[in-house]
This record gives structure tokens, sequence and C-alpha cells, in this order.
């Protein structure tokens, strides 16, 4: 049965009307709710595990810690290259094998006890003995358990020495200790509470003991974390508490803003940023953080050990059409190993799309008819719409793709088993420094199915002896402008051999009401400062 | 044993509750096993070196032989401990204590407010079938049943909350009153009763209309169509044609003879239904934030957190194990014929 044109004209008026009036821009009122001297912050939450610093290895706990916790250096997100002293006043070395740290006087811990040289040396001797998931990064300079009570040493209240096992790079070993796991601990507060032989693990994932601006109150896992102001904090944060609480549903954070409920929003989706952009109510604040997304082609696929093969993928694909019409808010095209905003990050982009040119090399590589692959993919957005996006740029050129799609973890499993042909895989910097990211994109020391270092390298079967040389030279190089040039070569080359297709890095975009300000967003997550966020 | 009815019930009941959870955790346990996620990727990350991964390989016991690991693991079960939660680092006991009874809070509200309403509705329509009323209760049952319960949940985030401002945002509760309670039950409303916290009370209560009446109707328009069409098959049976010739009132035949016949089939509906909300509304408590016990589970079973999947799949169980059992008893009371 049709309904009469008039009356259908008047359903269809009335439920666009309908919809204009929920949906509208500008159309909710904003009203200030969220209580004074409270910022309340809707994030998800749920990545995180725990709260020790010598644990915590996920984007969520480790932003958490570095507002809780103060390290020896750090650097500025104003100027992400530049290291500078946070509790360490001045570092030294005379060999690049054993390094000094003086302390600045009269720091001090949230409950008032001075900070000393023995509750960082402790910190640091607590990260290599518990061996946890970062524990590596400060263990790949020579630290053991046996060995680090001799090497990491107070001399006095003020005086930590650290003896390498090996001379390295000195800029490459202070970046490494501005990373969260790094945090200064006070130490008679955490063995306060061991069990066993935990070293206050137990405790600390759920409490804090830190020096930095603020103190945690309480997490509740995939419900809220609450952090207060730090009373010995110097300078004191310019709000009293911060709330975050753990928001599932980019929509509800969107409401959440919009009635004023919420005063930051962390995980809005690409549409709803777009669409706030030009509301005066709210202010948008992009951040590019240290996280790839590229394309991984396993060299145990006869196809793709061919140069020619590898190449015609990277020059299939159309990199600025995905970042436009897919991700335009939420990545940027980049095609190096190191993100932009890392020291030494190449930000040349020599793949655009190039079809004739790819079906030629293809043709060289005896693939006239071009040739079928398999790609697995993480099934939720937007990996899942740039995989239909690939998948369409490389049919163009000859390429058919079989899709696998699964969960994210999924992927990651298989790519870890080396049992992908090419797969869709994200990548976030372990730590700040050029070596992260190099070590796992171009070292395989060992390409054996029992090999101990399984880089992405190694997950991709890519047996390169002699860039891993190269890569592992970079690291010990103690000339800090050579040891750039350095990685900048490196990655040039990389972008022409390597069996990854670097892609995309990610933008993360943080919208907050109009009236707050002071928020920083980091290029890594413990970079992410909340002393100086307030609201009008 | 034939003489003895109710003594061979309660064996039967003694011999299936123990092999429906045994089953239960079995497949669920082999699920965890060959689902082609790596367990140790939600302990250690994506990045961790392969010495820690290989030393929680064997924490978990991954290495043992599968036989053993389930062995292992029922062990641990009969001693009751479910082991700990990677992502939350508690144990899996405290995590289900502390979601299970924000979605029985939640559950509890929608399958009363969809019994009250859906059951009425569904005997009404019957009563006057064919009519307006019964062709609006169809039409609004379908709607109830048909629209997916998270755009029912974002449409009413966006009317009573943004829109109106009549309901509270997202969340158990507002932020002024986050961590005020002392938890004793895990029902924040009925741990603000108890703590005479009244301006909590309504605080909890607010949070969580909105998110209960979104499950009641979704719940109701099923329960509403399931009553309407036992009613129109009992209103249908002889013995009503006779009621009605011996002139007793519609009022009576409906409610005394018709109702009470329907009340053992609509009686599983409940049943069900109430399950079905218990073993947590994943999207509802999505949407609003709520830290139910689906929510858990949909997130630990992505992350392979196999000891939260694996208890919470055990509470489930439970949970339909003690409601089939407690609708067994509801029938003995409402027929006679089951006694």
């Amino acid at each position: 049965m049709s309904l009469p044109t008039t009356r259908r004209s008047a359903l269809l008026a009335g439920s666009a009307a309908f919809a204009g009036a929920m949906f509208g821009p500008g159309s909710l009122p904003a009203a200030a709710q969220s209580p004074a001297g409270v910022i309340v912050m809707a994030k998800q939450i749920d990545d995180i595990t725990s709260l020790d610093p010598a644990e915590a290895f996920e984007y969520t706990g480790t932003e958490i810690i570095g507002n809780v916790y103060r390290k020896l250096v750090t650097t500025p997100n104003s100027d992400p290259a530049r290291l500078v002293g946070d509790l360490a006043e001045s570092w030294s070395t005379p060999d690049s094998r054993v390094f000094t740290f003086v302390l600045k006087a009269g720091q001090k811990f949230a409950s008032g006890a001075p900070v000393t040289a023995e509750d960082a040396a402790f910190s640091l001797r607590r990260l290599v003995a518990l061996n946890k998931s970062p524990a590596f990064i400060i263990n790949q300079f020579g630290f053991t358990k046996d060995n680090v009570d001799g090497r990491i040493r107070a001399m006095d209240a003020r005086t930590l020495v650290l003896e390498c096992g090996a001379p390295t790079s000195p800029t490459f070993l202070y970046y490494c200790l501005s990373a969260a796991c790094a945090s200064v601990v006070e130490k008679s507060v955490v063995m306060a509470r061991a069990q066993g032989d935990d070293l206050g693990n137990g405790w600390l994932k759920q409490n804090s003991a830190g020096g930095g601006a603020y103190v945690l109150r309480g997490w509740r896992a995939s419900e809220s974390v609450m952090l207060d102001a730090n009373p010995n904090a110097d300078p004191q944060p310019r709000t009293r508490r911060i709330v975050i609480r753990h928001m599932l549903d980019s929509s509800a954070q969107l409401l959440g803003l919009q009635r004023g409920d919420i005063d930051i929003a962390r995980n809005l989706a690409a549409d709803q940023i777009i669409a706030l952009r030009t509301d005066s109510r709210f202010k948008v604040m992009p951040q590019r953080k240290a996280s790839l997304m590229y394309l991984s082609l396993s060299q145990r696929v006869p196809a793709l050990q061919k140069q020619e093969v590898r190449q015609a993928i990277k020059l299939a694909i159309d990199y600025e059409g995905i970042q436009r019409n897919i991700v335009s808010t939420t990545y940027d095209v980049h095609q190096a190993f190191l993100p932009e905003g890392l020291p030494g990050a190449l930000t040349e982009r020599p793949f655009l799309q190039r079809v004739e040119e790819a079906k030629q090399l293809l043709r060289q590589a005896g693939h006239p008819d071009g040739l079928e692959l398999a790609l697995d993919y993480s099934s939720g957005p937007p990996v899942s719409d740039i995989a239909q996006a690939i998948q369409a740029n490389l049919a163009q050129a000859g390429i058919r793709l079989r899709m696998i799609a699964g969960e994210m973890r999924q992927v990651i499993t298989k790519t870890r088993a080396r049992q992908h042909e090419i797969a869709i895989v994200r990548w976030g910097s372990d730590y700040f420094d050029p070596h992260s990211n190099a070590e796992a994109f171009s070292m395989n020391p060992d390409n054996s199915d029992n090999a101990r270092n399984r880089t992405l390298a190694w997950r991709a079967s890519w047996e390169i002896p002699e860039i891993t040389a190269r890569t592992a030279a970079a690291v010990t190089e103690t000339d800090a402008a050579r040891r750039v040039a350095t990685y900048l070569a490196l990655q040039r080359e990389h972008q022409q051999v390597s069996p990854f297709v670097i892609m995309l890095q990610e933008i993360e975009v943080a919208v907050t009401r109009s009236a707050v300000s002071g928020l920083e967003l980091g290029p890594m997550s413990d970079r992410t400062n909340y002393a100086g966020v307030v609201k009008a | 044993m034939k003489r003895y009815p109710r003594l061979r019930a309660l064996a039967a009941t003694a011999t299936t509750v123990p092999i429906t959870l045994f089953g239960l955790v079995l497949v669920t346990f082999l699920i965890g096993r060959v689902v082609p996620i790596d367990p140790v990727l939600a302990i250690v990350g994506d990045r961790a070196p392969q010495d820690v991964v290989e030393r929680a390989r064997l924490d978990l016991g991954l290495d043992r032989p599968l036989p053993e690991q389930f062995l292992r693991y029922l062990g641990q079960i009969a001693s009751g401990d479910l082991g700990r939660s990677v992502m939350t680092a508690n144990p899996v006991t405290e995590d289900i204590a502390r979601f299970f009874p924000a979605t029985f809070e939640l559950a509890t509200l929608a399958i009363i407010l969809a019994a009250l309403v859906g059951v009425p509705l569904g005997v009404l329509a019957a009563v006057r079938q064919g009519t307006w009323i019964d062709q609006t209760v169809r039409l609004f049952c379908l709607i109830g049943h048909s629209l997916p319960v998270f755009v029912l949940g974002l449409l009413s985030l966006l009317l009573f909350y943004a829109r109106l401002g009549w309901a509270p945002g997202p969340g158990r509760q507002g932020i002024a009153f986050d961590g005020m309670v002392d938890v004793r039950t895990g029902v924040l409303t009925l741990d603000a009763v108890l703590a005479r916290d009244w301006p909590a009370f309504w605080d909890a209560v607010a949070h969580l209309a909105q998110p209960a009446g979104v499950l009641a109707f979704f719940s109701l328009a099923y329960i509403a169509r399931m009553t309407r069409a036992f009613m129109l098959a009992e209103l249908s049976s002889e013995y009503i044609i006779t009621a009605r010739a011996k002139g007793l009132s519609g009022g009576r035949i409906v409610w005394r003879h018709a109702f009470r016949n329907i009340a053992v089939p609509l009686v599983t509906v409940l049943a069900l239904t109430y399950a079905g909300l218990l073993e947590g509304a994943v999207l509802t408590e999505t949407i609003f934030s709520w830290p139910g016990l689906g929510q858990y589970l949909t997130v630990s079973l992505l992350n392979a957190d196999m000891n939260a999947v694996l208890g919470a799949t055990l509470v489930v169980g439970l949970i339909y194990v003690a409601l089939n059992l407690l609708a067994d008893l509801t029938y003995r009371l409402l027929d006679p014929r089951v006694r």
C-alpha cells in the first residue's frame, strides 16, 4: 500500500526535521556541568594492565605514569629532539660507557620525602630485576639481574652513576632514560609494600609513589582513573583533580562534550572531529604520534622476494587518496620507518601512485598477468576501509588480493608466527630514540625460526646481515649529528629495498571545550602532559 | 525410584547441573586454546622481547599438554580460584564481584519494567485482536524488537540526555559521587540506601533509568509478542468458549482462567529473557559506559584474557542453570500437573 503523496511528504518532512533537530550542527546546548577545579576526560582506558612504571607498556598506562612520576631526563613537547633535565641537573660521560647524573637539589616526592640518587638507582635496578615487558629498554645497555647492583649505584644523595656494558651513543642512553619505565619511584614507600620478591610490583600496579604533577587516587579497570594534584609538586598543577572516564563509544564522548559533562574527548571519530572543527565552542588539538601503519610483505612468499614486485606494490598504492578520503584527521602520509617528530626522521615521500610503472615492474618480474596474494587486516575501522582501498589500488596494477579479516591481535599473532603473506599492521615506537624503530624495521641478526630477537624484519623473514650491521653500528656512534645522518641514509635505502610499505603516521586528536586550555599532547604517550590543563 | 518422583527429580538435577557446568568449562577452555590469538600477547604486549614472551608462556603453563592444562584449571576452580585477569591485574573472582552487580542491577530493573509493561500489553493485544489497539501494540513491539539496541541507546542518549537534559550522561554515577559510596553489595542503588546517602541514591537511579529503559523496551517487545501468542492460543480453547457460554465476565475469563494457563510458558520466556540480560547487554553497556559483565567478557575475549573469559563464562553458565532451576520450581507452584 502506498501512502498518498501529501501524507508521505509530510512524514518525510517530519522525519527530516526530527533528524535535523537531533543531529544538526550546533543543535545541542552546551552547559558547564563538570565540577569546578576538576577536569573530566573521556578516553578508552581498557588497555591499562598496570600502573607500575616497571611494567606498564600500553598507551594509556604510560600516559598516566608520565603525569605521576618524573624521570632523570626528558624532552619538551615544543622541541622533542632536545634533551632537558627533569630530576637531573646535569649529566656527563668521560668515555660513553660510564655516565654520571647529578640530581637537582630540593626535589620531593608526593609524600614530602626528598628525591635521592638512591631512589633513582633503586628504580632502575628494580626495572632490570623485575624484567617485565619494558625492561629491555634499559637492559640493552648491558644491565642484567646479576650485575645491575654494581653497575647502577648512588655515590651520594645527589650523584648517580650508570656503568654500561660497552661504549654507547650518549643520546641513545639519555633518550632511553626518558622513557616511562625509567620513572623514579620512592624506594621506602614501594619496599614497605613489597610481597615476597615482587619489589612492590603488586602494590604499585594500582597505586603510585612518585613525584610528578599528580598522585594516583584510584584506578578502576575499564571504569575510571582519578588523579589528585601532588601537594609537593613544583610548580603546582593548575587543576586539583583529573578524572579520566572510560568511554568506549565515540558518540557518547561527543554527547558528553557537547553537554559540558566532559571537558576533553580523546577518541572521537574522524567525521565527528571534522564537524567540530568549525564550532567555536570547541578546540581541536592534533598531534603527530610516533606510530606508523604499514604493510609487511613476507619474504617467505617467492613472488614477494622479487624487488620488482615489492616496488610495484609500493607504486600501486594511492597514499594521498587513502589519507584524504579515509583518515584525513587521524593519519598523515609518511613513508619512512622513523615517524616525524623523532630525531633523524626522514620526511621524503618517494612513492606516488604510478600504476603503469607498477605494471611494467610486474612484467619484468615475470608476472605479466599479475598475481594473487593474501592480505591479513584488522576488521575494525579505519584499517578495514584502508584494506579495501589497497585491494582496489593493487587490482589496478594486476595484483589480486584475497582479503582475510581478523581481530587485531589475531593479525599480530599471525605475523609473529610468520604465517602471513601481506599484512596491515601498526607499530608504535617503544622509546624516544631512532634505534627503537631502526632495530624493529632494519635489524634481523638471526632469521631462523628459533631466533631470540624477533624484530619486525624477522617477522617479514627479511634476511639482511649487512643492513643489520649498519643499524647496530649507529647505536654506538657517539657524534649526535653523524648518528642522525646515518639514520637518514638507512631510511632512504630502506624505503627502496625493504619488504615494508610504510604508508601513514598516526595523528592523535583531542577535542576540548573552548574554556579548557593547557593540555599538551606529546609524540609519545608518556609525553602527554596534564600539569598545565585548566578550565576557565 | 519410581515411587519417589521428587527424589528422582532431585537426583536428575544433581547430576545434570555438574555435567552442564563441566561441559561449559571444557568447551570454553578448548575454544580459548584454539582461538587464533596468542594469549601471551595480552600479558606482555606485541613489543616484548622473546625471553619475556617465553617466560609468560611458561607462567601460563602453555608448554604443558592440553589435558594437563585443563586438569590444572579444574583444580584451580575447585579451590575457588579463577586465576588473575591480565587486563585488570585483579583476581577474576574480584572482577566478577565488581562487574556482575552492575549488570545485575541493570538487568533486574529492566526485566521488572519489561514484565510489568510487556505482559499486560500482550494480554490486551490478544483480547482486542484485530483492533487498532492490537495493531498499535504489534507495531510498538515490532519497533522494539527490530531496532538494533545500540540505535535505541543512541537515540535515547540524544533525546533524553543531550536534547532535553532530563537524564544524566553515560556512566554509573556522576563525577561528584564517584567513589563516594562504600561498596558493600556492588549494587550501587542498594549500597547508597545502606549508607543512607540519598543524593547518591538518586544520582544512581538517574544513571540507571536510561540504560534500563532501553533494555526494558527491547525485552518487553519480545515478552509482549510471546504473551499475545500464548493468550491467543488459550482464548481459542474450548473451555474458554464454555466459560463464555456460561456467562463469566471477560476479565474473569482472561485473568482467572486463560492467564493462569499461560503462566508456565510465560515463566520460561521471562527466565530466558532475564538470563540473556544478566549475561550482559554488551552494546547497551558500551553506549552507556556501564561497567558490566558483558563488556568485561567481550573486552577479555578480544584481548585473549582467557582466565577472565573462562571465569565470566562460568558465571553466565551458572546464571542459566540457576534460572532454569528457578523456572522449574515455579512450574511446580503454577501447574498442579507438574507436582
